[in-house]
């Protein structure tokens, strides 16, 4: 059985679990189960350093500080993934591999309607994933109506806070893996709490808070265990990335998490620098995410998104400032990858978005509604309760 | 009793401990609901845990000083007290709060120096020399946010006037600004001080007024880029959803739009100059502090708002609209219905409300009046209790119990809770506030944070006496809560599972983590 098909099977095994009760754990979902990770670049990366539009002139004309090399025109210049993209060099190691064998794909021209140019309005009008310019719902986020639609079970925010997308009318788990501190409370102490609770209301979300920390634990002493063995640990983003491996593959089907320092207006540099830098952690990160995975890495879909893309000329500072369109991830062991999929246009003066920036020609929310019909089995109506008014558009990437 | 206590406490460490307590049950004192008038029961029991789940919800969380001056006061004097606040801060607070920077400079200085920090870091031509610039420029901004976040925190462990406290948080989050917009974060002290600190138990028409008026708000919610043929809809949407007559209140797409006209021109301005206006209007011109009314932006056409005729004239339709929006009956409805949420239930029933909302409408939108119809009703005393506290109350709760009039040194360490518990001060992105319900706040990673939080205070290792910076001073701050309170009065406010637990406490620190962690602590 090749990876497709297996996906495919394992949505059968998805819908006749949303008809069966769940009862037991919380949070349990059975292995075969596909899964999600959203990552939120926030801050609004500058994607056309990292999907380089590298047959256009203009790019080159108007990046003379921070433009990406046409490929082979230097040691260290983009990746060719075909006639008009090129990729980050940085990311060679990391994701260039998994997109020569079909696990990853970009998707340029993504994004939003919204055009505040905020950061914050136009992440929380992401994460709400609601039609703009009417009366928002705030406590509706579109990966909670999503964990509603696929039966309110198996959702988990890797973050501090339950971000916007998560919240709703499912509860959902959050627990920060970035830096992880041995809890305080010990399992005696546990236990006492857990028997003042005992019949309570809040029961049970204090004795799955205390699964939930136990989980992490067991997986930290494991990833301790194999530091000792001398295995190159990992650090940053791919030490997080590949702790929500662990706990995605086991328990979880749809996960999120954010990494920060994309607002690069002042010295973003170019083939090296820093964002070449942020380019190679985010890289590795995914990579270590994608081996942590295992065998499930072939029902899993890693979805990279950002608020909106950068102008599409430098700025004054070797930076860039906010813009429209991005350019979206999608990865995954199943995946149709190898290609720059959704519509595109050649990138000149003349085709910028009010003279600056990538237009929006791939709006989110269809995206992600396509992706979710293929992954999980959605039909309209349940894409309708996700994603109000929208129609799904199949990219043919699953 | 000293059977009890022995039960208690098996270990050795504790004899010391038990001495103390013991010591302090002589001191201990009880409450007199009897003379209170109020709707609680006089059993005499239940009356005394009545008064203390009284107080607990009326302030930030109860502790024993508070509860010595209500047994003092009766509670019908001590709400009068809250009501109509007039008590000082503690000397020790009042001095952390007069050294700080936001106490000493008036807005206009702060954020004009913040510009120009701003603008002198942006003309450095070296790419690093700026970025150094540009986070100090950052970390300023942070600083002054902090203070403010601080001042906020130490008024609401300590101040006398709790409810005045809660009121402040209450309208804060009702009128929701987030610190993270443009330059919020060099105003948002200034916003709690002088737009809701004065009307908090005021006018519901002047704390409208007073938000419209500030420049955080007018920022926050995109007002300075609203003007005559380039309507930005923002503001004047969320003051009618939000604000005052609530989502279903009544108010047209047409309203929006036309309320939007009537904001035009009411901007904010960081410098010194005056804009070009049109000669015929300079007299329309109104500048006050950052607030700035540029009658050049104006839309100057009648309106139609409300079902009503608008006349077109300039700054003063703004005021008409503040009008006609704090007497409309759905304004009166949504404030209660928030009231309620806050200080009964998070479903309160339709007709408390309705009744609360009489009074809103008969004492033109009197705050404290309001409150008291509220405090007076059967379903506020039937619901004490059973109200899930949101992280900040968790918190400060948690403080005032532990450490009573004892200022703490460092708010950081409640500060980073808050960030943990998902409810950084100022720091809710969207207009609407935080939730008041159980259900954002009770999630699985929540509850165990909490208990991490309960051990870190039990264990009197949280840091919060210990200040900042290269030499610091720690003083020791040993929690004392197996205290007179707790044999006196809250002790009988536990389950018996709460009490089981307790008894099998390894050590004192323990007690106090699982005091700390108990059910009856996460409700108010």
């Amino acid at each position: 059985m090749n990876r497709r098909k297996m996906l495919k099977t394992s949505l059968a095994a998805m819908s006749a679990l949303a008809m069966s009760s769940v009862s037991g754990r919380l949070f349990a979902v059975p292995a075969t189960s596909n899964r999600l990770l959203v990552v939120f670049l926030r801050g609004g990366y500058d994607a056309a350093n990292l999907l380089i539009p590298i047959s256009s002139k203009y790019y080159y004309e108007t990046r003379p500080n921070i433009a990406v090399p046409v490929p082979g025109s230097e040691a260290n210049s983009a990746l060719m993934l075909n006639a008009d993209w090129g990729l980050h060099p940085t990311l060679r190691e990391s994701i260039l591999p998994l997109y020569a064998s079909g696990q990853a794909a970009f998707i340029p021209f993504a994004g939003t309607d919204d055009l505040s140019r905020s950061h914050f309005e136009t992440q929380d009008g992401i994460e709400l994933g609601q039609p703009i310019n009417q009366s928002r719902n705030y406590q509706s986020g579109f990966l909670n109506r999503l964990a509603a639609t696929l039966s309110g079970r198996g959702a988990i925010s890797f973050t501090d806070q339950l971000p916007i997308v998560m919240q709703g009318s499912v509860q959902v788990a959050n627990t920060a893996l970035r830096s992880v501190a041995k809890p305080a409370v010990d399992a005696r102490q546990s236990a006492l709490i857990a028997a003042m609770y005992r019949g309570t209301l809040l029961d049970q979300r204090v004795t799955e808070g205390f699964s939930i920390r136990d989980e992490v634990m067991r997986e930290l002493t494991n990833e301790m265990d194999a530091a000792s063995r001398s295995a190159i640990s990992a650090k940053g983003f791919e030490l997080e990335a590949r702790r929500i491996a662990k706990l995605m593959k086991d328990k979880h089907n749809i996960g999120f998490v954010d990494v920060g320092g994309w607002d690069t207006h002042v010295g973003q540099g170019g083939a090296t620098g820093y964002l070449a830098g942020r380019f190679d952690e985010l890289g590795r990160g995914l990579n270590g995410f994608s081996q942590e995975m295992g065998s499930q890495w072939r029902n899993t879909v890693v979805v990279v998104v950002s608020e909106f893309g950068r102008t599409f000329r430098e700025n004054g500072n070797r930076g860039t400032d906010h813009g429209h369109g991005t350019v979206y991830w999608v990865l995954g062991g199943g995946i149709h990858g190898n290609q720059i999929a959704g519509e595109q246009i050649r990138l000149e003066q003349k085709t910028l978005f009010q003279n600056r920036d990538y237009p929006v020609l791939n709006e989110y929310r269809a995206v992600f509604g396509g992706l979710f019909a293929r992954m999980f089995g959605l039909n309209d109506a349940q894409v309708e309760q996700v994603f109000a008014g929208v129609k799904p558009r199949d990219l043919g990437l699953i | 009793m000293v059977d009890v206590l022995r039960a208690n406490f098996k270990r050795k460490p504790f004899i010391a401990f038990l001495l103390v307590s013991m010591a302090a049950l002589g001191a201990c004192v009880t409450g007199n609901a009897t003379r209170s008038g109020s709707a609680i029961d006089p059993g005499a029991n239940t009356a005394n845990a009545n008064l203390l789940m009284a107080v607990n919800r009326i302030s930030w969380g109860v502790n024993s000083s508070t509860m010595q001056h209500v047994a003092k006061l009766g509670l019908s004097r001590y709400l009068d007290e809250q009501l109509f606040p007039s008590r000082a801060l503690p000397p020790a607070v009042a001095d952390q709060i007069a050294a700080m920077s936001i106490s000493q400079q008036p807005l206009v200085v702060i954020v004009q120096n913040m510009e120009q920090r701003r603008k002198d870091a942006d003309a450095i031509k070296d790419d690093d020399a700026k970025k150094v610039a540009q986070q100090a420029y950052q970390a300023e901004m942070s600083r002054l946010a902090r203070e403010a976040a601080t001042r906020t925190l130490l008024r609401a462990a300590y101040s006398p006037n709790q409810l005045q406290e809660q009121m402040v948080w209450f309208w804060m989050n009702h009128f929701s600004v987030h610190q993270g917009k443009s330059n919020n974060r060099a105003m948002i002290g200034d916003f709690e001080e002088s737009a809701i600190r004065p009307y908090a138990l005021g006018k519901f028409r002047d704390l409208l007024a007073a938000t419209a008026f500030h420049p955080a708000m007018i920022r926050y919610l995109d007002n300075e880029q609203n003007a005559a043929n380039r309507i930005n809809e923002n503001y004047a949407r969320e003051i009618m959803e939000l604000h005052t007559m609530g989502v279903g209140g009544g108010y047209t797409q047409h309203d929006v739009q036309d309320l939007a006209r009537i904001l035009t021109g009411v901007g904010v301005n960081l410098g010194t100059a005056m804009p070009t206006v049109k000669k015929e209007l300079v007299s329309q011109y109104v500048r006050t502090g950052l607030f700035e009314f540029n009658p050049n932006r104006h839309d100057y056409g009648n309106k139609l708002f409300l079902g009503e005729a608008l006349k077109g004239r300039g700054l003063a339709e703004v005021n008409e609209a503040i009008e006609r929006l704090s007497r409309h009956p759905a304004t009166a409805r949504y404030v209660s219905k928030k009231l309620a949420m806050f200080f009964v239930s998070d479903a309160p029933p339709a007709q408390l409300i309705e009744r609360i909302a009489a009074t809103f409408t008969g004492t033109d939108g009197d705050i404290a009046a309001t409150l008291r119809t509220l405090f007076n009703s059967a379903e506020f005393t039937a619901s004490l209790g059973k109200k899930f506290k949101a992280p900040l109350h968790y918190v400060v709760s948690a403080v005032r119990l532990a450490y009573d009039d004892k200022p703490i040194l460092n708010a950081g360490p409640m500060l980073n809770w808050l960030n943990r518990m998902g409810q950084p001060m100022f720091g809710r992105q969207t207009p609407d506030g935080y939730p008041l319900g159980e259900a954002a706040w009770a999630s699985p990673g929540q509850m165990t944070t909490r208990f991490e939080i309960a051990k870190a205070i039990g264990s009197g290792s949280a840091g919060l006496f210990k200040t900042d910076g290269p030499q610091p001073i720690e003083k020791p701050a040993f929690p004392q809560l197996a205290n007179a309170l707790y044999f006196g009065q809250l002790q009988q406010t536990l389950s018996a599972s709460t009490r089981n637990a307790l008894e099998q406490a390894g050590s004192a620190q323990e007690w106090n983590m699982l005091l700390m962690s108990s059910p009856e602590m996460m409700y108010r």
